[in-house]
């Protein structure tokens, strides 16, 4: 009785895989006219208002350019990673030997990007970071292209316009994370060189529930200004005790990389963070006709303005589409790599291209103040650095 | 001098938000020995409550912080007749499985609804911003929580000392078979303490967005502060969970002021060592129940 149970199972497994098996002889036929970006993004957690934003300039770029290129019609698979490496691994496995992609893209956080990068070696496949934000990522593997930012690039260049426009005393504030020590180093060494001076060093815990001790802290070491940088979402918290503490009277300023006022979370922080001037890649209000468009229809399809998140993943999206384009729909990954490299676009956030050695993003850096623009609070550009390579690579 | 003041104040206000978010599950726990590790979704629950009533429908600060604890109690109750009350029983494993599946169930319910980004309330200019009394800076928000949780625990003292409520409720704990047997309906005073619990922390919560933030990982953040004011402070009355709450609030603010290396150690650190000194608590019963 229990030798035929078993055997039944088996029979019903056998008819179970054969089913499989037909499925995917069906497949490869119909792989050969689609290309497969498998997505990997956290899309609850934390970090999910940065999978959120690229999910949807993914959806809208496709919307409007079509979802076909070069004859081959462009099929997303979005995998949730929770931004927890483990699975951004676990879901890098299976979209490329289940799914057998051809791209795999997003990326909310750095370590997510690097637990990715064997596997895009492995696969020969290319891996476009459109989030994560240290400058090491790149070096991880050769297949690693990226259209999002580095801290390098901002925090180098707000150390440099600090000591150009009279701070010469700097308090700073940060998260005591990868990001957060990348910001805080390039900040230093740029602003230091410059003859600034840092009076006070605070690393706030990732998970901390109060600043008031540290902001008084900054208060009674009476620097000129506070370089700031904390994990989105904190950004809001830290504003209103600044202004609570009295920070904003006694004279002491914010200054800092663009994550602190993203334009996702900005509007919500209250008047308490009009005058914060910080150095970034994208502001909603950025002036160019191409960046008015991109926000009226992410307003239009999402119902909010699109942050530098969104941005990232709209020039993710964008730069497979011409690769794509550039290799005739040739999907061998390290064609594709080479097709990226160099590529040069304008972009909603102003011209970029990929730097050919590095495979990093080179953009325009703006500093950008807070000011309110018809009642809602926005950065403001009002200074441009040109073309920003990443300087944070390991020296050779 | 100033600055320890500045300090002692920040500090007080921390430890007083503490003690109104946890001391509900000081009751669950000591008092009715449930572990009720969702303790922090009720919270979660008034400050979303408190926040969409001034937010969105233009409801007066105060007027809405009654309103987040009439919510979370309610809640509070429903959940407690529904479901809390079939694992009074039960072992604390049982009980530990129940209440974190709820707290996850309570964040991703929480995500689904209002997004996964932080939410402020948004204040009457009158709590904004802070005074200087004789050199010290007051945050008059601050101020307000000192004096709201200051009422409050005077008021539960009162409540468990001196009243009728008070006595049936520390006999009903003491030893259910004897007080339902002296007529004391003890199931209805147990959900009736939940229910104030649960309206605790929905104060509590309202009041700790503006410092603390407030997303829909609030539960779990949060739920080691709880439980380290409750083990700490002991859990057989008010007043231990209340003066644990004021040294950890003052021990972490001060910690972070004056060793901001150490910060995050602070709090931990101190718990470790009175533990060691006392183990059921700097107010616990020694006799173990």
């Amino acid at each position: 009785m229990f030798e035929r149970k078993q055997l039944s199972h088996k029979a019903t497994w056998a008819a179970a895989v054969a089913a499989i098996a037909g499925l995917a002889g069906l497949a490869p036929a119909k792989a050969q006219d689609s290309v497969k970006i498998g997505l990997i993004l956290p899309m609850t957690g934390g970090q999910a208002s940065t999978g959120k934003q690229i999910e949807n300039a993914i959806k809208l770029y496709m919307q409007q350019k079509g979802d076909t290129v070069a004859g081959k019609k462009i099929e997303i698979i979005v995998k949730d990673d929770a931004a927890i490496p483990d699975k951004t691994k676990t879901a890098a496995q299976e979209l490329i030997v289940n799914d057998k992609v051809n791209f795999i893209a997003g990326f909310g956080v750095t370590p997510a990007a690097l637990a990715a990068a064997p596997l895009a070696t492995q696969a020969k496949i290319p891996e476009v970071v459109m989030a994560a934000g240290t400058s090491i990522i790149t070096e991880r593997s050769p297949y690693i292209v990226r259209t999002s930012f580095t801290l390098a690039q901002s925090s180098t260049i707000i150390g440099d316009w600090a000591v150009k426009n009279g701070i010469k005393k700097v308090a700073t504030l940060t998260s005591d994370y990868a990001p957060g020590n990348d910001a805080l180093n390039f900040f230093k060494q740029h602003f230091t060189a410059g003859g600034g001076e840092v009076v006070e060093e605070v690393k706030t815990p990732l998970q901390n529930p109060d600043f008031a001790p540290f902001l008084q802290r900054m208060k009674d070491a009476k620097p000129d200004a506070i370089f700031v940088f904390v994990p989105a979402g904190q950004g809001g918290n830290f504003m209103k005790q600044y202004a609570e503490r009295g920070l904003d009277k006694a004279g002491i300023k914010v200054i800092g990389p663009g994550d602190v006022t993203d334009d996702d979370l900005l509007n919500n922080m209250g008047d308490a963070v009009l005058g914060t001037v910080t150095a970034h890649l994208y502001s909603a209000a950025h002036p160019s006709q191409m960046n008015k468009d991109f926000v009226a229809a992410y307003k239009k399809a999402f119902g909010n303005r699109p942050g530098f998140m969104a941005v990232g993943g709209y020039d993710g999206i964008h730069l497979i589409y011409e690769a794509l384009k550039k290799t005739g729909g040739d999907t061998d990954g390290t064609k594709l790599v080479e097709a990226m490299k160099g590529m040069k676009w304008e972009s909603p956030r102003g011209p970029i291209s990929i730097d050919p050695e590095t495979r990093d993003i080179v953009q325009n850096i703006y500093i950008r103040k807070v000011e309110k623009v018809d009642g809602e609070l926005y950065n403001v550009e009002f200074a441009t650095f040109e073309a920003v390579k990443d300087l944070g690579k390991t020296k050779k | 001098m100033t600055a320890i003041l500045t300090n002692l104040f920040d500090g007080v206000a921390y430890g007083m938000l503490l003690f109104v978010l946890a001391c509900g599950l000081a009751v669950t726990l000591g008092l009715m020995n449930f572990v009720n590790l969702a303790h922090g979704a009720f919270a979660m629950a008034g400050g979303y409550v408190c926040m969409v009533l001034v937010n969105r429908m233009g409801w007066p600060f105060f007027a809405a912080l009654p309103l987040a604890f009439v919510s979370s109690a309610a809640i509070g109750i429903v959940l407690e007749r529904t479901l809390y009350r079939h694992l009074y029983a039960r072992n604390h494993l049982d009980q530990v499985l129940f209440t974190i599946g709820l707290t996850f169930m309570s964040v991703a319910a929480v995500d689904y609804i209002q997004g996964s980004s932080r939410v402020f309330i948004n204040l009457p200019a009158a709590l904004q911003g802070q005074f200087d009394l004789f050199g010290v800076g007051i945050g008059r928000y601050r101020l307000m929580i000192i004096v709201i949780c200051g009422l409050l625990t005077i008021a539960l003292q009162m409540v468990l000392a001196k009243t009728r409520f008070g006595s049936r409720l520390r006999a009903a704990v003491d030893d259910p078979r004897a007080a339902s047997g002296l007529g004391i309906n003890v199931p209805q005073v147990f959900a009736f303490t939940f229910a104030f619990g649960c309206g605790l922390a929905g104060l509590g919560g309202a009041l700790s967005a503006e410092i603390l933030g407030l997303d829909p990982y609030f539960p779990l953040k949060f739920m080691i502060y709880f439980l380290i004011v409750v083990t700490v402070g002991g859990s057989s009355s008010i007043t231990g969970p209340f003066l644990a709450s004021l040294l950890l609030g003052i021990g972490d603010v001060a910690g972070k002021y004056y060793v901001p290396k150490m910060g995050p150690f602070v709090i931990y650190t101190m718990m470790i060592l009175i533990l060691i000194w006392r183990p059921n608590g700097l107010f616990g019963r020694t006799a173990a129940r």
